[in-house]
């Protein structure tokens, strides 16, 4: 298994444990430049969008190969560990959804912007610098490049005030939480003397440096940052206004894969920093749990536009992640990795859908088009029944969404300290989130087409089969999840500096597994 | 007869067949009934063929189940005829299937009433009809998986499958307020089954976290303390909204009028067995000592006479036959909890037979209501009078299965009320008292119903041209009337094959036998922050 150990101070090491980095960065530069070397225009586009996606293929072989091999290296500024390598798998599977989504929406749109799909390749190297993050000034470096994209992303439709608003919006919002998480890094270092997560650790395990306020002030900001990357309530506003503003396939990449990135960092810093020894950090993410998951499916109740009901729901799904993170042990890793595969499918399944509907207009995506779908796009309509119910987190039909929330239920009930009352928020819940799971499906399968309503545009090839992998995906894994079970446990079992041990050492732990 | 069976190796294959055949039935269905679908769906009749599959399979799913009864070894209390394939190695689910006499009798329950439902509602559906069959075959497939799932992961997935086919069945084909009734009664069943699923999580974490199997999970159960308590209220709570149970009631009326025929004779005649049968199977066995504490045993019986009464008495009142019929479900599955609460071996029994009875007696009134209703094109009592006259097969089959229903002695009714009173009369002679109260009503508004609909003078003259019973139906309520009679006369058949399993669950409750479960090494409370 520990093929090789990296020493990241040699730079051919480095390099080494850099490379599906280097690769999604270097396809992505001389991609930009291939971009503009021709005048805009729909073949360009979708030139540059297959390359994009070939560039991330590439990555994900990379990615592939490392995980297969088992480098490992300790205490350098990235991770080279299994759980990275898991996460950029996931955000590299989201990149390709999304540039196969965005060929057929810009198309759509009368959009021929080919820099688009470089930009998501650019915003995905992000991700995977975050994912790889083991100090903290990487992972900002990896945030802005992840946001300073996403934030272009969402206004790329040049003609769309509503895009403009959103890109404006997210860009003011996403400055102001960078500049908390900065703020929270310096802190940090203050305290600790690093910004090395391991080393911070070490430190934290020291209730001197623990209890300190400019730790726990430190360490709260740097919630907060997050909190903002992956919308976590009570800081999720700009959520529903950006996802709702940018174009559909882009809005599906935020709530994706932004998301995933965020999250493995997440969970790096609590298992590999903070330690399950902290009861503060315990509190503040049990309550930010808590809150995002009522917040989140209560407010998407009332939405009849898809597209923010989709935002909302995402909004919710943080909730139910972070629900994982309380847990704080490598099963709540585990469980988070299966968690976003399966929510990554069903929610860029869901944005796909909403792209095939949508008739070339910018504006919301009124949930009244889809009365009746059934009668006139069965295919779609029935695609959509399952990533709503994946969502859903209901057996079979709903597939892998239903042993992704099992996964989160029991990694939280089986932790040192266990979630149960947690755990109940998080079933009633799930209760309210069949509110307006089911109100998509009620709608277009026992609502009637009204009279004279166009019969919405096919998919075209791309987009069924994004469609259509989403769907076998969800449903393969949610009849035998047993491969990905395997892989989510041994990339979260095989990783992180175990923080346990430091626990153990330190008078101030009130937990013993 | 059970040589026969033994030769052809009959208990290894037959409860897989019975699962896989119903979903081959449905994919078969899905392809087979392809074009006419699209051409225009709500042409009656391009799409009969997907029916006929249907009830082909329907029938077939019958008569090899059928097997069962002989097969099964009645004095064994055991399990009987399991399969066991490996599914989700990493936490321990295994695929599972196995019958005991509690379900052995559900499966055939359902076996019998599935076919039923579909020829007494052959002409009840008239659009999409490809849809409607293969979703009706992936429900049997759902219940029984439900009633045969002996490991407790496995046993959830069923329970919450079975959901998605009546909740389209309710939603596309029924009545007028079909979105409301469909969207509550998911809601209502999740709420429960998500607090189930905790529970069940928890009591995998009791046994370490490596298995689902029911025996294990059994033996690693707390039997006291808040743990037990809490757990089983999460069991209650799903359970007693399948029932259901007073006041957990308010979705049955809505789902039972809305949905099409064939819909309310399964949602009735089976899929409210599912809910006592959890409490049977799960609830009351894995929590013995919960079921005993005082408050919480008449807590139960309490909310069961409730159930009883108020059940009928909203019954009495109703103008429409349909609500009617499904207020009276209420009112019996109040003797079922009753049966089961009181927790002596008579009312054990008789509360499984009472289940039987009422799923075939309320399915048939359901289909009943249902004939006449595609002939007169309402529902309302008032209409009605006197019709005895026009349709004297229909009133015939009506007031048989209205006494059955009544539990008139000679039918299948009489058997499990009969059974309950004197069980619970030896425990609780006072709630025994009260229950009878009940039966009482039930002749009441059953038979004021019965003399406002077929007998009275011929009030409206619509009415007279009325065409009675055509040879399908009278089949089927031919068939139904056997059922009727047969159980009522000879229900030892039946009362033998349940009596071993409901013995033993009576003696564990006890705490007769019953081994005291080994705690495992050292399950941390659950509770927490």
């Amino acid at each position: 298994m520990h093929a090789m150990a990296f020493d990241l101070s040699i730079p051919s090491h480095l390099f080494h444990a850099y490379l599906p980095d280097l690769i999604l960065m270097g396809g992505g530069m001389l991609l930009l430049l291939w971009a503009v070397w021709r005048p805009e225009s729909d073949a360009h586009a979708r030139s540059t969008g297959w390359a994009a996606i070939g560039v991330a293929v590439l990555a994900l072989v990379a990615v592939i190969w490392e995980w297969q091999v088992g480098f490992t290296a300790m205490n350098g500024p990235i991770a080279v560990d299994p759980f990275r390598w898991a996460t950029d798998a996931v955000v590299l599977v989201g990149t390709m959804m999304t540039l196969a989504i965005a060929m057929d929406f810009n198309g759509r749109m009368k959009m021929p912007t080919a820099e688009a799909h470089v930009l998501v390749l650019l915003s995905a190297s992000g991700m995977m610098l975050v994912a790889a993050a083991r100090d903290l000034m990487v992972l900002f470096l990896g945030i802005e490049l992840m946001s300073v994209s996403v934030y272009v992303l969402s206004g790329i439709d040049r003609r769309s005030a509503r895009g403009a608003e959103a890109s404006l919006k997210y860009f003011l919002l996403g400055a102001f939480s960078s500049a908390f998480l900065l703020y929270g890094i310096a802190m940090v270092y203050g305290a600790t003397g690093s910004t090395n997560l391991v080393t911070i650790g070490e430190q934290f395990a020291t209730p001197a440096v623990a209890t300190q306020p400019i730790m726990v002030i430190g360490l709260a900001l740097l919630l907060v940052g997050f909190a903002f990357k992956i919308a976590a309530a009570p800081f999720h506003m700009w959520t529903p206004d950006v996802y709702d503003g940018a174009p559909a396939p882009y809005s599906g990449f935020m709530a994706c894969a932004v998301k995933a990135a965020s999250f493995a960092a997440l969970v790096r810093v609590c298992l590999e920093a903070v330690g399950p020894g902290s009861e503060r950090w315990h509190l503040a993410l049990w309550w930010l749990a808590a809150l995002t998951m009522v917040v989140g499916n209560l407010f998407a109740l009332q939405q009849r536009n898809v597209k923010r009901m989709i935002s909302y729901s995402s909004i919710a799904h943080a909730g139910f992640l972070l629900v994982a993170v309380t847990a704080q042990t490598t099963e709540g890793a585990a469980a988070i990795i299966f968690y976003l595969v399966a929510y990554t499918l069903a929610t860029l399944g869901a944005f796909a859908v909403v792209v095939a509907l949508n008739e070339g207009k910018d504006g919301a995506t009124d949930i009244g088009d889809y009365s009746g779908l059934w009668t006139v796009r069965p295919g779609l309509a029935m695609a959509m029944a399952v990533f709503m119910l994946a969502l859903l987190g209901f057996p079979l039909v709903g597939g892998m969404g239903f042993f992704a929330k099992w996964y989160v239920l029991q990694a939280a009930l089986k932790a040192p300290a266990p979630q149960t009352k947690l755990s109940i928020v998080l079933v009633l819940a799930t209760v309210v989130s069949a509110g307006f799971y089911l109100y998509v499906v009620m709608v277009m399968f026992m609502r009637p087409r009204p009279e004279g309503a166009s019969v919405p545009p096919g998919a075209s090839g791309t987009l069924k089969f994004v469609i259509a992998a989403s769907v076998a995906g969800i449903l393969f894994f949610g009849l035998y999840p047993s491969p990905a079970v395997k892989l989510a446990q041994q990339a979260a079992a095989a990783s992180f500096v175990p923080a346990a041990s430091r626990v153990v050492a330190a008078p101030a732990a009130n937990a013993s597994p | 007869m059970r040589g026969l069976l033994q030769s052809l190796h009959y208990a290894q294959w037959i409860l897989p067949v019975l699962l896989l055949l119903p979903m081959l039935g449905a994919a078969v269905i899905w392809i087979a009934a392809r074009p006419a679908e699209h051409e225009d769906d709500r042409e009656y009749g391009e799409s009969q063929i997907s029916r006929d599959i249907a009830i082909g399979v329907l029938l077939l799913e019958f008569v090899l189940s059928m097997g069962l009864w002989w097969a099964f070894d009645p004095a064994q209390p055991g399990w009987q005829m399991v399969v066991d394939f490996p599914w989700l190695a990493e936490w321990g689910s295994r695929f599972t299937v196995a019958v005991d006499g509690i379900s052995l009798m559900m499966v055939l329950l359902t076996t019998f009433l599935m076919p039923i439902a579909v020829l007494g509602g052959w002409t009840s559906v008239r659009h999409k009809l490809r849809t409607y069959y293969a979703l009706f075959l992936a429900l049997e497939t759902g219940i029984l998986a439900t009633f045969l799932a002996t490991d407790l992961l496995l046993f959830y997935v069923a329970w919450e499958i079975m959901l998605v086919p009546i909740y389209f069945i309710i939603g596309i084909w029924g009545g007028e307020r079909r979105i409301y009734a469909s969207i509550k009664f998911f809601i209502y069943t999740l709420i429960g089954s998500l607090m189930m699923l905790v529970a069940i999580v928890v009591l995998w974490r009791y046994t370490g976290g490596t298995t689902f199997a029911y025996d294990a999970i059994m033996a690693a159960a707390p039997r006291t303390g808040p743990a037990a308590l809490w757990l089983f209220g999460a069991f209650f709570l799903a359970f007693a909204i399948k029932v259901p149970i007073f006041p957990f009631h308010t979705w049955l009326p809505d789902a039972h009028v809305e949905a099409p025929t064939a819909g309310s004779v399964i949602l009735a005649g089976v899929l409210l067995k599912m809910g006592t049968y959890g409490f049977l199977r799960f609830a009351v066995p894995l929590f013995p000592d919960v079921v005993m504490i005082p408050w919480v045993r008449d807590g139960v019986l309490t909310l069961a006479i409730i159930g009883i009464l108020y059940g009928a008495l909203v019954a009495l009142v109703q103008t429409d036959i349909k609500k009617l019929v499904a207020y009276s479900s209420v009112s019996h599955l109040g003797f079922v909890m009753l049966g089961i609460f009181a927790f002596d071996e008579k009312s054990v029994l008789g509360a499984q037979m009472v289940g039987i009875s009422h799923g075939v007696s309320s399915g048939a009134l359901f289909l009943l209501v249902g004939m006449i209703y595609e002939r007169a094109h309402t529902r309302q009592i008032a209409a009605y009078g006197g019709i005895a006259r026009a349709v004297p097969m229909f009133s015939a089959a009506l007031a048989l299965v209205a006494m059955s229903s009544i539990g008139l002695p000679g039918t299948n009714g009489f058997i499990g009320e009969f059974l309950v009173l004197i069980g619970t009369y030896n425990v609780f002679p006072y709630i025994a008292g009260a229950a009878t109260i009940g039966v009482v009503l039930g002749a009441a508004y059953l038979l004021w119903a019965l003399q406002r609909i077929i007998f009275n003078p011929l009030s409206n003259p619509e009415n007279s041209t009325l065409s009675d019973l055509n040879r399908r139906e009278v089949a089927v309520m031919g068939v139904i009337a056997v059922t009727i009679i047969w159980l009522g006369v000879a229900p030892a058949g039946v009362l033998d094959r349940l009596r071993p399993a409901s013995a033993a669950l009576v003696e564990r409750v006890h705490g007769g036998a019953a081994a005291p479960a080994p705690m495992p090494a050292a399950p941390a409370a659950p509770g927490g922050r």
